[in-house]
C-alpha cells in the first residue's frame, strides 16, 4: 500500500489531499448525510413544517404495490440488457479474436459506440423506432406488428433495453477481446491436438477461461443498467407509458425533484445507496482482486 | 493460434460487418435524417439516402437554434459542453494526483482514513443523492455556472486509484537518486513523477473528457438558463413532447454533433482510449 | 575527500526487527571499501545508512570528520549508484548527470563543463542527448556512474551496480570501476554479494553476516586466515572444505590440535593428489562422485567413506562429507576412482566447534 522510501513533510500531505477531501465532504458526504436524514423526516405539502417520522417514509414505500413493480422492473431491465448486449458483444468479440484480415478496422468499427451519451442514444432509437416516423416501424408494421411504443408499455421497455444494450455492446466488447487475448494461445493449441473442433474448444476451453471476465461485466452491465439507463429513459419514454419505463432511479428522480416528494425521494436514496455498496462490493470482493491493501 | 480454414473465416468476416451494420445504423439514420426536409420525416416519409439540406440544417443548427422548442445556437452548448468536459477531467485529473501522491509518498496520521474516504465515494454516485447534492450547489450559488457544472464532479476515486497504482510501480530508487541529487519532495513531484506520468494522465483524460461531455443528469439538475445548457440538455429539450413540433432534422443533426468530439477522440486516439478504459476498471 | 566511520552502528525497524546489531569500520581517505555477504546480511541497509536514505538508530556516521546521522542525503555531500541505476526516464543522458547540479543551482557553463568531462572519460559523449531506454544496460551503468562523478562528491556509494549486467560486461566494468576511482582518489563504499567482485575491488573488505561484521581487512588476509567458518566457506570459490575434527581419520591425523578445534578446513586448491600423507597435513581417502572440467582446471567432487565421517560438529552447516578438490585441467580421475588427497599442514584452517573462532597453530 505504501512505499518504503518516502518525504517526511508534516503539512504538505494535508495541503495536497485538501482539495479533493474538501469536493468530497462537501459534496458526496454532506448530501449523502442530507439525504439520509431527510428519509427520517416528513415534510407538509406546503414545505412550512418538517417532522421527525422515523421509518414511516419507507414504511410507505414498501406497503406501495408501485414500488415493488419498480424493483421487479428494474432488475428485470439490467439482465435483459446484461445478458443481450454480452451475447453480441461475446459473439462479435470471438470473431474479432481470429487472426482476420483488417482486424484492427472491425475493432474501430465496433468501439466507437462507447462515447455517445445515454439522451443520445435515446434520441436515435426513439426517431428510428417512432410509431409514426420511424424508419424501421414501417417494416414492423408491414410485418403485422401493432407497433406503438408511446402507447404500449411492453414495446416502450423493449426499445429501452434494445437502445441500452446497443450502446453498451462496444464497452463489453472491448473487455471481451482483453479477456480472450489473455487466453494462453498455447492451451488452444493444445485443445486442438486433442481433437476438440472450434465450437467444442470454445465451450470447453476459452468460455471457462473467460468467466471471470464474464461475471465482471455482469456486474458492471448491472451497474450501468441502474444508473446510466437515466438519459437514455429521460429523452426515450420519460418513465412511460404510465410506469412501464421508470427504474428505481428514474423514479427518485420523479418523485424528488419533480413530484416534490422527498421524504420519499430521499428513502429511495437510501436504498439505492445499500444496492450500490452491495453491487460494488460484489465487484471487488469477488471480481477483481487487484485493489490488494 | 489454430489456423482457420477458408469457410469460418467468412462466416467471421459477415458476422462482424452484421454487428458494425447493427452498431452503425441508429447514427447512419440520425445523420440521413439531419439532410432532409423536416415535413417529409414528420410524414414518416424520410428516405434512407442523404437528402439536400444538409448545410442549411447544420448552419441553422449550430448557429441558431430550433425555432420553436430552445432556440438556443447549439453551437453555444457545444461550447458549454467543451468547457465543462475540460474542466472534468482537467479538475479530475489535477486532484486526484496530488491526493495519490500525498498518500503514497508521505506517512501522516489520517492517511488510511482519508484514503478510505476518497475510495468510499465510489459508492455514492450523484444518482443516489440527486436532491440533497443539488440543494448544496443551490445554497453555494452555483446554479448556472460552470462551477457548478463541473467542481461537484471532479473528486475522482478511480483517478486516486490509478495513480497510486502507478506510482507503486515506480521504483523506490528514483526517488532516492532524487533526495541524493538535491530534490525536496514538490521538485520531485513536478520534476520526476508528473513527467513519468504523462501516458497515464493522457489516458485518463480521454475517458474523462468522455465522461464530462456526456454527462446528463447533472447539468439537468443545475442548469436553468437556456444559455447554460450543455448539448446533452439541450437535444433533450428540443424533443418536446408533442412530436408534432419536433424540429427532427436540427435535432439529428444536434444528435450528430454531441457524438462527434467523444467518437472522435476515441478513433483518434483508440490506443489511449482503451488503456485508460481497462486501467480506471481495475 | 574524507574518512568514513561507522562507530558502533544500530539499525532496528519499527516491528522490532534488528538489521544492523552495532557495527564499526573505518574508511580511509581514497580508500575502496567493500560490503560483502548473503542476501539480507544488512550490506544495502548499511550503505544506505551511510547515504542517509535510512535512519540510524543507534551509533554514529562519520563522514569526514562530521557525524551526518541528522544530514538530509543531499547535504551529506555523496553520490550513489543504484543497482538498477535509477536513471529518470524522462530525461535525457546529459539532463541525468546535470540535474543534481542544477538542484544545487550551479552555474550552466560549470554544469556544461562537468558533464562533459564525465562524458568523455565514461565513453558517453555520443550518447548525451539520448534517453536512458536507448541505451544497452552497460551504457546505462556508465550514465549512473557519470551522474555520481559529476557532482565530485567525498564519497562514492555504489549498491550492487553490476548485478544487472551480463557475466562478460561485469568483469570489464569491474576493471572500469577500479581504475576510475583510482584515478578520482573518491573514498568509495562498494556493496555486494559476490564475493569475486569483493575480492578484485576492496582495499578493506568487510564481511557482514546477519547483521553484523564478520571480519575486515585486506582481502588477501581474509581469503588466507579466514576468521570464522562462515568467511572460510563466502570468501573463495568453489567454497572452503568444511569438516569435522572429529571423524577418526582426521582425529587420528590432528592428534591434540583436533580435540581443542571441531572444524577442520582445507580449501579445494590446497589438495593434491597423492599417497604420501605431509607431516603434520591431512590426507583424505575420497570416492570421485563427479568431474568438472573447465579447461584450465578440473573440479573434482568426491565424498568420504561413511564411517571416516563419523558425525557433523554442527549438523545441517557442514557438508555431510563431499570435498572438493581443485586439480590442472590436463588431470581427471575417473568417476567411481578410490583416490587420496592430502593438504600440508601451513594449509590448515583449524576452528572452534562452533565456527566462530579461529585457532592458530
Amino acid at each position: 500500500m505504501q512505499k518504503q522510501a518516502i518525504f517526511k513533510s508534516k503539512l504538505l500531505p494535508y495541503a495536497l489531499v485538501a482539495p479533493q477531501l474538501a469536493i468530497v465532504l462537501i459534496f458526496f458526504y454532506w448530501p449523502a448525510l442530507q439525504a439520509v436524514i431527510q428519509s427520517f423526516l416528513l415534510q407538509d405539502a406546503f414545505g412550512l413544517s418538517v417532522s421527525f417520522v422515523w421509518f414511516d417514509n419507507y414504511v410507505e414505500l414498501f406497503s406501495e404495490p408501485a414500488y415493488f413493480e419498480t424493483v421487479v422492473r428494474t432488475f428485470i431491465f439490467s439482465f435483459a440488457i446484461a445478458a443481450s448486449s454480452l451475447s453480441v458483444a461475446l459473439l462479435l468479440a470471438v470473431m474479432a479474436d481470429k487472426p482476420l484480415r483488417g482486424g484492427a478496422v472491425y475493432r474501430t468499427l465496433l468501439i466507437w459506440p462507447y462515447a455517445v451519451a445515454p439522451p443520445v442514444v435515446g434520441v436515435l432509437w426513439v426517431f428510428m423506432l417512432h410509431p409514426s416516423l420511424g424508419v424501421l416501424s414501417r417494416y414492423l408494421r408491414a410485418a403485422g406488428i401493432e407497433w406503438n411504443p408511446l402507447l404500449d408499455g411492453d414495446q416502450a421497455a423493449t426499445l429501452v433495453i434494445l437502445a441500452a444494450a446497443w450502446k453498451q455492446i462496444s464497452y463489453n466488447f472491448l473487455f471481451f477481446l482483453a479477456g480472450l487475448a489473455a487466453i494462453p494461445k498455447s492451451v488452444l493449441e493444445a485443445a486442438a491436438i486433442d481433437g476438440a473442433r472450434p465450437m467444442r474448444r470454445f465451450w470447453t476451453v476459452t468460455f471457462p477461461l473467460l468467466s471471470p471476465t464474464i461475471f465482471f461485466l455482469l456486474v458492471v452491465n448491472i451497474v450501468y443498467a441502474f444508473f446510466d439507463t437515466f438519459g437514455i429513459i429521460d429523452t426515450m419514454t420519460r418513465g412511460g407509458p404510465g410506469k412501464s419505463t421508470e427504474t428505481l432511479v428514474y423514479k427518485v428522480y420523479n418523485d424528488g425533484l419533480i413530484g416534490g416528494n422527498l421524504g420519499s425521494s430521499a428513502a429511495q436514496s437510501v436504498i439505492l445507496m445499500i444496492m450500490v455498496i452491495v453491487l460494488t462490493g460484489i465487484q471487488f470482493r469477488f471480481v477483481e482482486r487487484k485493489v490488494t491493501y | 493460434m489454430v489456423e482457420q480454414e477458408g469457410f469460418r473465416r467468412y462466416v467471421a468476416h459477415i458476422i462482424l460487418w452484421i454487428g458494425i451494420a447493427i452498431v452503425a445504423f441508429p447514427v447512419y439514420v440520425a445523420f440521413i435524417a439531419s439532410t432532409q426536409d423536416n415535413a417529409l420525416i414528420a410524414n414518416g416519409q424520410m428516405s434512407l439516402l442523404p437528402g439536400g439540406h444538409f448545410f442549411e440544417v447544420y448552419y441553422q443548427t449550430i448557429f441558431v437554434g430550433t425555432s420553436g422548442s430552445t432556440r438556443e445556437p447549439v453551437g453555444n452548448m457545444m461550447l458549454n459542453s467543451l468547457i465543462m468536459a475540460i474542466m472534468v477531467a482537467v479538475g479530475k485529473i489535477a486532484i486526484s494526483i496530488i491526493s495519490a501522491y500525498a498518500i503514497v509518498y508521505f506517512r501522516f496520521p489520517f492517511r488510511m482514513p482519508i484514503f478510505w474516504i476518497i475510495f468510499i465515494t465510489l459508492m455514492l454516485p450523484v444518482e443516489v443523492r440527486i436532491y440533497p447534492t443539488y440543494k448544496i450547489v443551490a445554497d453555494l450559488h452555483m446554479l448556472d455556472s460552470y462551477a457548478g457544472l463541473a467542481l461537484p464532479l471532479i473528486a475522482s476515486a478511480t483517478a486516486t486509484l490509478l495513480f497510486r497504482q502507478f506510482f507503486m510501480t515506480v521504483p523506490d530508487e528514483l526517488l532516492e537518486a532524487s533526495r541524493i541529487d538535491g530534490a525536496g519532495p514538490l521538485r520531485f513531484f513536478w520534476d520526476t513523477l508528473l513527467p513519468l506520468s504523462r501516458t497515464n494522465m493522457a489516458a485518463l483524460f480521454v475517458i474523462l473528457f468522455i465522461l464530462g461531455w456526456n454527462q446528463y443528469l447533472w447539468p439537468l439538475l443545475i442548469t436553468t438558463r437556456d444559455d447554460m445548457q450543455t448539448i446533452q440538455i439541450g437535444i433533450r429539450k428540443m424533443m418536446t413532447t408533442n412530436d408534432a413540433l419536433t424540429e427532427w432534422p436540427i435535432v439529428m443533426a444536434t444528435a450528430v454533433l454531441a457524438m462527434l468530439p467523444p467518437v472522435f477522440v476515441v478513433v483518434a486516439m483508440q490506443k489511449l482510449f482503451v488503456r485508460g478504459l481497462v486501467e480506471t476498471e481495475k | 575527500m574524507a574518512n568514513v566511520t561507522l562507530r558502533n552502528v544500530h539499525k532496528t525497524y519499527t516491528g522490532g526487527f534488528e538489521a544492523i546489531k552495532g557495527v564499526n569500520v573505518d574508511v580511509g581517505d581514497g580508500q575502496f571499501c567493500v560490503l560483502v555477504g548473503p542476501s539480507g546480511c544488512g550490506k544495502s541497509t548499511l550503505l544506505r545508512m551511510v547515504a542517509g536514505l535510512e535512519t540510524v538508530t543507534g551509533g554514529e556516521i562519520d563522514i569526514g570528520g562530521k557525524v551526518v546521522n541528522q544530514v538530509e542525503p543531499a547535504d551529506r555531500d555523496i553520490a550513489m549508484v543504484f543497482q538498477n541505476y535509477a536513471l529518470y526516464p524522462h530525461m535525457s543522458v546529459y539532463n541525468n548527470m546535470a540535474y543534481g547540479l542544477r538542484n544545487r543551482g550551479m552555474k550552466e557553463a560549470e554544469i556544461k563543463t562537468r558533464v562533459e568531462e564525465a562524458a568523455r572519460v565514461l565513453e558517453l559523449s555520443a550518447m548525451l542527448e539520448r534517453k536512458p531506454r536507448q541505451l544497452s544496460g552497460g551504457q546505462r551503468q556508465r550514465v549512473a556512474m557519470g551522474r555520481a562523478i559529476v557532482r565530485q562528491p567525498k564519497v562514492f556509494l555504489f549498491d550492487e551496480p553490476l548485478s544487472n549486467l551480463d557475466a562478460k560486461l561485469r568483469i570489464s566494468m569491474r576493471v572500469e570501476i577500479r581504475k576510475l576511482q583510482r584515478r578520482l582518489n573518491v573514498t568509495s563504499i562498494y556493496v555486494t554479494h559476490d564475493q569475486l567482485e569483493a575480492m578484485t575491488l576492496a582495499d578493506i573488505l568487510v564481511v557482514m553476516n546477519g547483521g553484523q561484521v564478520e571480519q575486515i581487512g585486506n582481502p588477501l588476509a581474509i581469503y588466507q586466515k579466514p576468521a570464522t567458518t562462515f568467511v572460510a566457506s563466502f570468501i573463495g570459490a568453489p567454497p572452503m572444505n568444511l569438516m569435522s575434527t572429529r571423524a577418526d581419520e582426521i582425529k587420528s591425523q590432528l592428534g591434540g590440535r583436533a580435540g581443542e578445534a571441531g572444524i577442520l578446513g582445507i580449501r579445494p586448491e590446497d589438495l593434491v593428489i597423492t599417497n604420501e600423507t605431509p607431516s603434520g597435513g591431512v590426507a583424505l581417502s575420497l570416492t570421485v562422485d563427479a568431474i568438472e572440467r573447465v579447461g584450465a582446471e578440473t573440479f573434482v567432487y568426491g565424498s568420504r567413506a561413511p564411517d571416516a565421517q563419523r558425525v557433523a560438529a554442527t549438523p545441517g552447516e557442514l557438508p555431510p562429507g563431499e570435498v572438493i578438490v581443485r586439480i590442472p585441467g590436463t588431470e581427471a580421475p575417473a568417476i567411481g576412482a578410490k583416490i587420496r588427497v592430502a593438504a600440508i599442514s601451513n594449509k590448515l584452517h583449524l576452528f572452534s566447534g562452533d565456527g566462530r573462532t579461529r585457532i592458530e597453530a
